[in-house]
């Protein structure tokens, strides 16, 4: 180290690089510690409730009583994928809508206006939905539009009785349109990316035998992408089942089960932020964190799969290209 | 029917649900902003920046208390995560930029990203709340600064890789090393990539409620304790909104309007930082 050789710099160098190296990278693998240590804690704090209620048992129980230390999370459970199946299924077709327009059908001038506004819509954070849904869209739909659906679906046979309920506004429906409205651009903007990497002269060709332009979207491009396009509706629908506030202000907080769309109910992420700061005991807080880990679970598989199915997305494109 | 009129037919009809889709999109987004505007500007004035929020039936009060911890927590928050966030980025672009671990952490990276934040509220109260014994500041930091890595981190490594590899060698040729062409040529090249990153974290925490739901909580009263429960405009709004009251309510519209320029302004930044180089 103290002679005055070329290798006397060169040790000083690799010591810079190797704090900076070791630095970064425990900073990379923080990343996955971050991942690790919620995990570790979301498993640690809900033990009691697993404990005493069995992990199964828990989640096939309705019974949701603070006052009896009955605790089950089959309510938020289904209420959480219910409000965000309504969410797919509403929001699914407005974002391929969307991704449509702007990639096939919109003058150039045209796209990045549109673009830009529909990505705004999720930059607006969750409690301004939830403002807006409360005051403005709830009233609104309770009257305008929730009529209409029990006048038209409502007749319809099987599906029917969950289109009738009290026009109150405050429900999982409710919640579930809010959902599409926050989780359409996260959808629109994935399938408008894997649309736009279809190369042009596919497209052409297919012009060139006389196809419509729906024809050359629904035969042509959808085909090749629809494997971004499922990580683009999974991204969308991780989104939705953890999305919080928005929901909470709107589906009103009920442990109960209905048949009917139209009335209260709850989502486990609506459950953990209406209830846990008030929960005494051990057991109800071991159960709203129970939730929790169940919520985390299930939207790190979700979101899982979406990664997934984006990355083979690329891996295909790479391949084409080379 | 013949078949051409029946193809032309399907299409029309398809495109112009496509064009109804898209104002269906437009229209929910002026409908919220209009709202927004209508509700929140008519309750602006000097109250909101001198009073703080008023307590059960009292007439007059601001935002004070609430307008100062958000910033304060959002700073924290940033402070705390940004570094990380930039750090984490440098190794996935640079020094492990082929690594096994470095596929595992942009996968795991990517999954945070869209993690539910409540949970995260969860998890920075039992790792903080529950061992300091009380609602704080400091917890409601950690839990935004666990947003802002994920986002932070990607934003970094992709900047940073669009760096021409011809920079990074023509700075080795001159012998400078490695740490040394990372700092003052990759970072150099890359920082407003970076700060439209930072920008866009802090757009994304600073609405971001259910976090601080049960870390930061909220707090009546004006307070720079970081150790104390700190008032915030989520939960401020959260808590205003479904009060009883009509002046919560409308200082509840006047947050939200306040918080939206926020981020509509930070998003439109970010937009800026980026023009330059495409």
């Amino acid at each position: 180290m103290n002679t005055h050789t070329k290798s006397d710099g060169h040790s000083t160098h690799s010591l810079g690089d190797r704090l900076f190296h070791g630095i970064s990278g425990f900073a990379a693998i923080g990343v996955l510690l971050v991942l690790g240590a919620i995990i570790v804690m979301l498993y640690t704090g809900s033990r009691p409730a697993f404990e005493k209620f069995g992990f199964f048992n828990f989640l096939s129980t309705a019974e949701w009583n603070p006052v009896t230390e009955i605790f089950g999370g089959l309510s938020p459970l289904v209420g959480t994928l219910v409000s965000s199946a309504i969410a797919i299924i509403i929001g699914l077709p407005v974002s391929f809508g969307i991704a449509l327009f702007i990639t096939e059908m919109a003058p150039p001038w045209l796209k990045r206006p549109v673009g830009t506004a529909i990505e705004l819509l999720a930059a607006i954070p969750s409690i301004i939905y939830g403002m807006w849904g409360l005051f403005v869209f709830a009233p609104f739909f309770a009257t305008k539009i929730q009529p209409v659906l029990t006048d038209t679906l409502g007749g319809l046979p099987l599906i029917g009785p969950m289109f009738h309920g009290p026009p109150l506004g405050i429900s999982v429906f409710t919640a579930g349109i809010i959902l599409a409205i926050m989780i359409i651009p996260f959808i629109a903007s994935v399938m408008r990316d894997v649309f736009d990497t279809v190369p042009a002269e596919l497209r052409e060709s297919a012009f060139g035998m006389g196809s419509t332009t729906w024809e050359v979207v629904w035969n042509v491009v959808l085909p090749m992408t629809k494997v971004g396009v499922m990580g683009g509706v999974m991204l969308g629908l991780g989104r939705a089942l953890g999305e919080t506030m928005a929901v909470t202000f709107v589906i009103g907080n009920a442990h109960d089960l209905h048949l009917s769309l139209f009335m209260p109910g709850n989502t486990i992420a609506s459950t953990i932020a209406n209830e846990f700061t008030e929960a005494d005991g051990e057991l109800y807080t071991a159960s709203l964190i129970a939730l929790g880990l169940i919520l985390f679970i299930i939207t790190f598989i979700v979101l899982a799969l979406s990664k997934i199915m984006l990355m083979r997305m690329a891996v295909k494109q790479e391949g084409r290209s080379a | 029917m013949d078949i051409y009129t029946r193809r032309r037919t399907i299409n029309i009809i398809n495109l112009t649900a496509s064009v109804l889709t898209t104002l269906f999109g437009l229209f929910f987004l002026s409908w919220l902003l209009w709202v927004l505007f209508q509700q929140g500007f008519s309750h602006f004035d000097w109250n909101l920046l001198t009073l703080d929020t008023p307590g059960p039936g009292n007439e007059t009060g601001g935002l004070r208390n609430a307008i100062v911890g958000s910033l304060m927590l959002t700073g924290v928050g940033v402070l705390i995560g940004a570094p990380v966030g930039v750090l984490a980025g440098t190794y996935l672009a640079e020094f492990g930029r082929y690594a096994t671990i470095s596929h595992a952490v942009r996968f795991i990276n990517d999954v945070l990203l869209s993690a539910p934040s409540i949970v995260i509220g969860v998890f920075v109260y039992e790792i903080m709340v529950i061992p300091m014994g009380n609602f704080s500041g400091w917890s409601g930091a950690v839990a935004l600064s666990i947003i802002v890595i994920p986002v932070v981190v990607r934003t970094t490594e992709d900047m940073m890789r669009l760096v021409p590899d011809s920079m990074r060698e023509a700075a080795a040729a001159l012998g400078a090393p490695q740490w040394k062409i990372i700092t003052s040529v990759v970072l150099k090249a890359a920082l407003n990539g970076i700060i439209t990153g930072i920008l866009l974290a802090v757009a994304r925490i600073a609405g971001e409620t259910a976090p601080l739901l049960f870390t930061a909580l909220n707090n009546q009263f004006f307070s720079l304790n970081m150790d104390g429960p700190m008032a915030n405009l989520p939960v401020m709004i959260f808590n205003f909104a479904m009060g009883p009251y009509d002046n919560w309510h409308d200082l509840a519209w006047a947050g939200s309007l306040l918080i939206t320029l926020t981020v509509l302004m930070l998003n439109i930044l970010t937009r800026f930082f980026l023009r330059p180089k495409r």
